[in-house]
């Protein structure tokens, strides 16, 4: 793979989360991290439909990662968190991903428009309609930090979901 | 943990048609080698090129990206483009990202023949 890289490893979740592992910015990691999504979910209580867009929204989002953030270089690296979460509005899942790549300003990650049929653009959308609430941040330094959480029963909109404008 | 057979494509001609179809999961890591068997079809001119996704169970963004630069070519070359075979998690990513009534979609391959 011409990366110095090692195999993703397990390490200590600091937080509590279920699942706490560290990539290579190298998409052919992402059919492994999809399969641990899955099992993480279900272990969580999402059924299958709900399994497959949570997992579907974190592919999405490390590919940004790697395509955008570390703009193709396969030795970037990528922190990746889940773990239950029960907030005022429910109980659910919550996916917190670090990088050290291109920094942005999170008010300029948009959805594109959609009428606009063309290649591309549409992981932000996808993003943002499966979770119920999406926060793009600068983390301190370098790299960006998206955390996401989806409740198990979904209901009303996540009150304090705030579009992803943090940071 | 690199898994470079999570998507097979199988080719064939069926009268005037080509049939592309994948297998496995279509995110960014194996979506250009879906890009290359449907460009490598349309390149031959057939009068209808079938994407078969019947074996598809998952796709994301990248896969929907090929699909959509495939129709675009289709239309440029006078080549009808024909998805058939979605699976209900596959369709509820045409619906997430409102692609449901570009394509012309079948619910097989004879159908996709006709459509």
């Amino acid at each position: 793979m011409g990366s110095a890289f090692q195999s993703p490893r397990a390490t200590t979740a600091p937080d509590g989360a279920a699942v706490c592992i560290e990539l290579a910015s190298n998409p052919a990691y992402l059919c492994s991290v999809r399969s641990m999504m899955g099992v993480v979910c279900r272990r969580i209580g999402f059924g299958d439909a709900a399994t497959s867009k949570v997992v579907l929204a974190v592919d999405e989002a490390l590919a940004n990662v790697m395509k955008h953030g570390y703009e193709r270089r396969l030795d970037g690296r990528i922190w990746l968190r889940a773990a239950r979460e029960t907030r005022e509005t429910g109980e659910g899942i919550r996916v917190v991903i670090e990088d050290e790549g291109r920094q942005v300003d999170p008010c300029d990650i948009k959805s594109r428009d959609l009428e606009d049929i063309r290649p591309g653009g549409l992981g932000v959308h996808i993003i943002r309609e499966i979770m119920d609430d999406v926060r793009y941040e600068c983390r301190d330094g370098k790299g960006m930090r998206l955390t996401l959480f989806k409740r198990l029963d979904r209901g009303a909109r996540d009150p304090s979901t705030t579009g992803g404008c943090v940071g | 943990m690199a898994d470079k057979s999570s998507l097979t494509i199988r080719v064939e001609t069926r009268g005037e048609a080509s049939v592309v179809a994948p297998a496995g999961e279509v995110g960014y890591h194996e979506a250009p080698a879906l890009r290359s068997a449907l460009r490598e079809s349309l390149d031959r001119k057939p009068s209808r090129l079938i994407v078969d996704l019947t074996g598809i169970h998952y796709m994301a963004t990248p896969g929907l990206a090929t699909l959509i630069e495939a129709l675009q070519i289709s239309k440029r070359t006078n080549v009808v483009l024909v998805l058939c075979g979605l699976t209900d998690r596959v369709r509820a990513v045409f619906e997430i990202a409102r692609l449901q009534t570009v394509f012309r979609i079948a619910p097989d391959v004879d159908a996709a023949t006709t459509l």
